[in-house]
């Protein structure tokens, strides 16, 4: 489902005497259906980098980001943003949303923008927002003043709402407590069930020994670091 | 898929100054472009030519008309290019007053439009403005009042209602949320969102707000000197930045 093959990145620092800071060299990476595999490697290693370029987020220097039949590294903006919509699902570290849009709404949007019908949507993101405990009371309200662990679960409700064949989950088990973090774990495992190709960067070591198949430490792709 | 706009090779000169210079880009059904750089990068000057309120010294815009497909705004006749700036296209000025009758009734512009194309029954007439009041947050109460009466924020929801109304395929902005306090701006970027989906409207948008264009386009067009220096995905660009002055722009947002 998901192929990297020896990709590159460098970013280049126009108003800071155009410094060059080779951030990735020669990853590679395939990752098929139902599969987990989590990146490792100290902060600043690349993984988050890694995941940006994956999403289209990052532009790739060289090499193949293949996802499904797309190869994300020569793709035009239009097939990007299909791609996000129908195949490949992000989890970030932060919720960035519209200001006032209500929560139910934040969570229903991906199936909107994917044909889903108002109320089915909404059915859905309600069903996702009690499984991860975010009290009713709080729907009406937009997330952007909820405390960090429930704009988290906000965040993760969100990216689950589609079933997207590919997963890109960056630590979305951080600031959560045990129960929820539970239910993270739970529905991680069932996406992987009905056939998700994930890749997740998770600090939290028991939650990654319990959900990941493998793991990849993309330290050996850090120019200046690697041995 | 054809696109629904297909710009190739835009120029326009002022004497011997750049307007702007070799734009050129395709824009697909549904999709929401934004154009950014700073003041006088010729962004404006761009959105103008596109819209037909400017004609270009060189190049072609073709827009896929309903009846003929793809064709080139620049060279049909201003009669044609009026029917079309009434009907698939809308046009929303950073200053609502540029875009409303001032004084003629809230109901009386947006119906306006509808008369314009055609539509003769009164009753219908005022039974659509009140249903576009009513999705850009406007009371029904207020249809027979004038602009000159409404917020900065109102006036600029009912010159969206009057825009909207005829159901075009693609909407210009030019600063659609410049000179509105915040929590109005939040309110008038969520209400755009709507629509764009609910409709599956195709947009330029021309600001210079990073942050508008972050929550509104699905790509970015970044403009200095009448050139087009950098473009792509909205996202990709303010955050992996590769062209310098792009780089500056991103890197001198105030963070809240």
């Amino acid at each position: 489902m998901i192929r990297i093959e020896n990709v590159s990145k460098s970013f280049v620092l126009h108003n800071q005497g155009a410094a060059e800071i080779p951030v990735m060299q020669g990853a590679s990476l395939r990752v098929a259906a139902g599969e987990c595999v989590a990146l490792v490697g100290a902060s600043g290693a690349g993984k988050s980098t890694l995941m940006r370029m994956l999403y289209g987020n990052y532009l790739t220097a060289s090499g193949q980001m293949i996802v499904g039949d797309l190869d994300v590294a020569k793709a035009a903006p239009r097939e990007i943003i299909q791609l996000r919509r129908y195949t490949l699902g992000y989890v970030s570290q932060f919720l960035r949303v519209v200001p006032r849009v209500s929560t139910l709404d934040v969570v229903a949007e991906p199936l909107l923008m994917t044909g889903t019908s108002m109320d089915d949507a909404h059915a859905q993101a309600e069903i996702l927002l009690a499984r991860l405990n975010i009290p009713q009371r709080l729907w009406p309200l937009s997330p952007t003043t909820f405390s960090g662990g429930e704009q988290q679960r906000v965040n993760i409700a969100r990216g689950f709402a589609y079933p997207y064949p590919a997963l890109l989950l960056d630590e979305p088990t951080a600031s959560l407590d045990p129960t929820n973090r539970a239910t993270v774990l739970d529905m991680i495992a069932e996406a992987k069930a009905r056939g998700a190709a994930i890749i997740g960067i998770f600090h939290d070591a028991a939650a990654r020994d319990a959900i990941c198949d493998r793991q990849l430490d993309v330290t050996q792709f850090t120019p200046g670091l690697a041995a | 898929m054809t696109p629904l706009l297909q710009v190739e090779h835009i120029a326009k000169f002022y004497g011997s100054r750049i307007g702007c210079t070799d734009v050129s880009f395709d824009l697909y059904p549904g999709e929401v472009m934004g154009i950014v750089g700073e003041s006088g990068s010729g962004k404006s000057t761009l959105l103008n030519c596109l819209a037909g309120h400017l004609t270009p010294d060189r190049g072609a815009v073709r827009f896929d008309t309903r009846a003929d497909g793809l064709r080139d705004t620049v060279t049909m006749s201003e009669p044609e290019r009026r029917m079309l700036s009434r009907t698939d296209w809308a046009f929303v000025h950073q200053h609502a007053r540029d875009g409303l009758r001032m004084n003629v009734s809230a109901g009386g512009n947006v119906g306006e439009r509808l008369m314009a194309v055609n539509a003769r029954h009164y009753g219908e007439i005022r039974a659509q403005a009140i249903d576009w009041l009513g999705r850009v947050e406007i009371n029904e109460d207020r249809i027979d009042d004038r602009p000159t009466a409404f917020s900065g924020g109102m006036q600029q929801r009912l010159q969206i209602a009057r825009n909207l109304v005829t159901g075009p395929r693609l909407v210009f902005m030019d600063e659609p949320t410049g000179g509105l306090d915040v929590s109005v701006q939040a309110r008038l970027l969520d209400l755009l969102r709507g629509l764009v989906r609910e409709m599956n409207l195709s947009a330029i948008i021309v600001t210079h707000d990073l942050a508008v264009v972050r929550l509104l386009a699905d790509r970015l067009m970044v403009m200095k000197d009448g050139h087009v220096i950098e473009t792509g995905l909205t996202d990709q660009v303010l955050d992996d930045p590769q062209h310098a002055y792009t780089q500056l722009l991103v890197s001198s947002v105030l963070q809240v």
